[in-house]
């Protein structure tokens, strides 16, 4: 039995019928087709599914897209605003934070709401606060300058 | 070449789609009424299948159709590229026949209208298991017991011995002959994307599209013709933007077959997703090495053999190059030293897991450790620094090319040039002071060297099984624009920066105005694909001297336009200039050559030129226009060329690992991590750091987190992410990387290779720090994963 969810991604309203068990990440990937949030693990350990949901990094692939009925979504898709790159995008591409690419949207968003939490944090506190999103490719110094570089823009300011 | 671009740190080209979200994976390319496949895999490690029931899941809503083994017979084996002497080769048939060997081994796919409906529907499969005895440990499995495949008697795949030199004579007579065993533990590559294949069949065409997330698109596309029994130029394998590999896409799996032969069968695009628990059963995994070392030395230090006898975890089957692994390792056992005497005894067994294949490194990660370990047990055995005992045993920077026991020729070297830079970088004289100090203190501080070298750039094609070489089409464009079209597959390494800095600087042209297209079967020229640290050494040189012949073209076009001879232009920056004398006689008149007639309606503006030059965007334009071009040459501008190296390379380098170890729970932490790495010419700092940086984390991975264990069930309790220890951003120090430069004189480029390093450099470094740490407590060895409990039972043994 289908339930109807009203969900804001990235500043637009969308209204859908859903089945419950639907995942969120299945609801954002597959209906809406913004495939920019990717899934890694389905088990909420990888991190490759984060957005920001009401302002706070959650793992879309362990949610219900009803869980968001009534939410606010910010994909990856939805972070440059008015064709700027956010900060920590910028920082990703200054300082090689990617290699492959996969993890790095819900790595990126992870990263955006580490600053709006702690603008200034020591590598320790990226590091730690980095602990969810697993990436296979850059060993994660080239993430942690790219947040550094990040916070220094201003990030958590935004 | 101008090096505008060669050699700096330029950020990547294909990352602003990577970090706007706007990058297509397989699973992010939809096409309309696309069908998705679940597979229904074996929970048991061996057992015999009585009975697969598909009724109830052909019944269930949503469910297109379910295929079992004997739908499937048509479809050839998975492939085995290697080919060792007497090497036994199950009949590997892409879905289970009457017996399953591994829990995860494919029995049954269900295509069903979405990806919920195929998923419930897989439950609704009922299969009938008799099971068998199980076979776990692999020296277990070469002793005997039960028998995976029948027909074989036994479980031994293949026994290989190889190196050169009198290794009984030598151990015979050696000053001390120090023997440990050791254990390479299974890894799973963990690529974050996993594998993933969309196939769609165009009935009228008669015409195969797979989209795949692989290594080898070209290899791929060959090897699927084959086992799907449709012409090789009716079949087109796209790799889309593919989410890391690591080794475990370099390869040909039956999920990749079975997946195009469903299309055709139901005339609809079919998708399959890997889950991460498929993955991590199903794809193949890495190292699964027992060994026994032997190295006999001098009171010096001199080390005078070495023995390696090793049982390799095969697993039940082979993929592509399973059973090639090991004589990987065999290869590389002289590690960075001169050592008189070497052998390998490699036994390959079948085992009921997953195959073994190439993960990162593919072999001579477990040679590197062999060495490294060697050499700090002979270290520890004589009382000798473990930096002096490497020295002693380093062929000098003049004796390259270095011959060694093992029947390879290292390019070139300065091994002692990247030791001393990173003893200076880490102050390796003080922090033996400070191990001191700390351990009068309590602690428990340790040092670890591995001064590595790795074989790179694969390879000639006499070494491989299926061409060693890579292609390269360079092509301007009538409007001028550059576009490269490697046969290498790049999956993360950033290539398409990379191949178009060295475009951009060859052409003189912008690096934006430089495209680099790759994986694509019906646009590119057949390649090899990104693996073995060979699409920079190989590929890269293959684009060069493509960019060459094309520039020898365009010279040839734009003498014929500035009506001199090809030898009185010179290029720079773009253009083809009359060299200074012959522009004076040309006089104060220039004689334009433009060409003339009817261009298409307003389609294409007319060459430039002004008598004395021509941009080399000008000529290209000249060349597609081909109203006037010298007499009987060919119109377009374009070249290709397939590069053949002559040589592996040999990249080597310094790791120095600075631990800590809590003796209260054995945790083992960083407190300095020194690379020094010789990966020859480097064409992007930036990328080659991001290598490394990677590398290195993968080998701390295996040295102190990662292990895929079975129980002796063969059930695989590490399954998941939660299970199997990815190592994680706090988990790590800060490397503190420095390069020496030593050119390889294989390709023109100079380039040795860089994918790998870390990999293979990383893990004896840490190793040897942890058991440095640990001597005061009389540990001589330790096996990996070094977790928490192992160290902590060591201290309080």
């Amino acid at each position: 039995m289908k339930r109807a969810i009203n969900v804001n991604v990235n500043g637009v309203g969308h209204t859908h019928e859903v089945e419950p068990r639907l995942l969120l990440v299945h609801y954002l990937r597959d209906v809406l087709n913004l495939t920019g949030t990717h899934i890694g693990c389905e088990t909420s350990l990888c991190g490759a599914c984060t957005v920001m949901l009401d302002g706070q990094a959650v793992k879309s692939c362990t949610m219900f897209a009803v869980q968001a009925d009534g939410a606010s979504v910010t994909t990856i898709e939805g972070l440059a605003q008015n064709g700027n790159l956010h900060p920590v995008q910028e920082g990703f591409w200054e300082k090689h934070g990617l290699q492959c690419g996969y993890c790095t949207p819900g790595m990126i968003i992870a990263a955006a709401q580490l600053l709006e939490r702690n603008p200034d944090p020591s590598q320790k506190e990226i590091r730690h606060g980095l602990e969810g999103n697993l990436c296979r490719c850059t060993g994660y110094q080239h993430i942690v300058e790219a947040v550094e570089y990040a916070a220094k823009k201003g990030s958590g300011a935004r | 070449m101008a090096t505008k671009y060669v050699g700096q740190r330029i950020k990547r080209t294909e990352d602003p789609r990577l970090i706007k979200g706007l990058a297509h994976y397989v699973d992010d390319i939809k096409l309309p009424d696309t069908l998705h496949v679940s597979f229904v895999r074996s929970i048991y490690a061996h057992a015999r299948i009585s009975n697969v029931d598909i009724t109830a899941a052909q019944k269930a809503p949503g469910v297109v159709a379910v295929y079992t083994g004997k739908d499937v017979a048509k479809i050839g084996p998975v492939p085995c590229a290697s080919a060792l002497p007497d090497l036994k080769v199950p009949d590997h048939r892409v879905l289970a026949g009457d017996k399953v060997y591994f829990v995860g081994h494919p029995i049954a796919a269900v295509v069903a209208t979405d990806r919920y409906a195929a998923r419930d529907a897989v439950d609704l499969v009922t299969v009938d298991y008799d099971d068998l005895p199980v076979v776990v440990d692999v020296e277990e499995a070469a002793k005997g017991g039960p028998v995976i495949h029948e027909s074989f008697g036994d479980n031994i795949a293949y026994k290989l011995t190889a190196g050169e030199g009198d290794i009984d004579a030598v151990l015979g007579s050696a000053d001390h002959v120090i023997k440990q065993r050791l254990i390479h533990q299974r890894l799973a590559p963990i690529a974050m994307e996993g594998r993933g294949v969309l196939a769609r069949y165009f009935p009228g065409e008669e015409e195969l599209t797979v989209w795949s997330s692989t290594q080898i698109p070209h290899l791929l596309r060959t090897q699927l013709a084959l086992m799907i029994g449709i012409p090789e130029n009716k079949l087109r394998v796209i790799t889309p933007e593919v989410g890391g590999g690591f080794g475990s896409k370099l390869n040909v799996y039956a999920e990749e077959a079975l997946l195009g032969w469903i299309s055709i069968q139901l005339a609809k695009p079919v998708k399959w997703i890997e889950t991460r628990r498929e993955n991590m059963q199903a794809t193949i995994h890495g190292r699964g090495q027992v060994g026994y070392i032997e190295v006999g030395c001098k009171n010096d230090g001199t080390v005078t053999g070495l023995r390696y006898n090793v049982f390799a975890d095969l697993g039940a089957y082979h993929q592509l190059l399973t059973p090639a692994i090991p004589t990987l390792t065999g290869l590389m056992l002289s590690g960075a030293y001169k050592i008189p005497a070497i052998q390998i005894n490699i036994t390959g067994v079948f085992t009921n897991k997953m195959a073994t294949d190439a993960y990162r490194g593919a072999g001579r990660p477990e040679a590197t450790h062999v060495v490294e370990r060697a050499l700090d047990l002979v270290a520890a055995e004589l009382g000798l620094d473990p930096v002096e005992v490497r020295r002693k045993n380093f062929p000098a920077p003049d004796e390259f090319p270095f011959k060694t026991a093992t029947g390879l020729f290292y390019d070139s070297g300065n091994y002692e040039g990247a030791l001393a830079k990173a003893l200076e970088i880490s102050d390796y004289p003080k922090l033996r002071e400070e191990q001191t100090k700390a351990r009068a203190d309590g602690k428990i501080v340790g040092i670890g060297v591995s001064t590595y070298v790795e074989i790179c750039a694969l390879g000639p094609s006499q070494a491989m099984p299926a061409g060693g070489w890579e292609s390269a089409t360079v092509r301007i464009e009538p409007t001028g624009k550059v576009t490269v079209m490697t046969g290498a597959s790049p999956h993360g390494q950033g290539q398409e920066t990379s191949f178009a800095q060295i475009a951009a600087d060859e052409l003189g042209v912008d690096l934006h105005d430089v495209t680099v297209i790759h994986g694509d079967t019906a646009i590119v020229q057949y390649g090899i694909g990104t693996f073995g640290s060979r699409a920079t050494a190989v590929g890269g040189t293959a684009v060069l001297i493509a960019l060459q012949k094309l520039k020898e073209k365009a010279t040839k076009i734009a003498a014929h336009m500035l009506k001199t001879e090809a030898a009185n232009i010179a290029f720079k920056d773009s253009r083809f200039s009359l060299l200074a004398a012959e522009a004076a006689a040309a006089g104060e008149v220039p004689q334009p050559v433009v060409p003339h007639g009817e261009a298409p309606a307003g389609a294409l503006p007319e060459p430039e030129i002004d008598g004395k030059g021509i941009t080399i965007q000008d000529v290209a334009l000249a060349a597609h226009i081909a109203k006037d071009l010298p007499p009987d040459m060919e119109p377009g501008l374009s070249a290709t060329y397939f590069f053949e190296p002559k040589n592996f390379t040999f990249p080597f380098g310094t790791h120095i690992a600075v631990v800590e170890i809590d003796r209260d729970t054995g945790e083992v932490k960083f407190l300095r991590y020194v690379a020094v790495d010789d990966c020859g010419k480097v064409i992007n700092p930036l990328l080659v750091d991001g290598q490394i940086h990677g590398g290195i984390v993968q080998s701390i991975g295996q040295a102190l987190y990662e292990e895929l264990v079975y129980d002796e069930q063969g059930q695989l309790v590490t399954g998941t992410l939660m299970d199997y220890a990815v190592p994680r951003a706090s988990m790590l120090p800060w490397f503190e990387l420095d390069r020496t430069e030593t050119p390889s004189p294989v390709n023109p480029l100079g380039v040795k290779g860089v994918g790998e390093a870390g990999t293979i450099g990383a893990t004896p470094a840490i190793v040897n720090a942890v058991v440095d740490a640990l001597a005061p407590f009389g540990v001589r060895h330790i096996d990996m994963p070094m977790k928490p409990e192992t160290v902590w039972r060591l201290i309080n043994a």
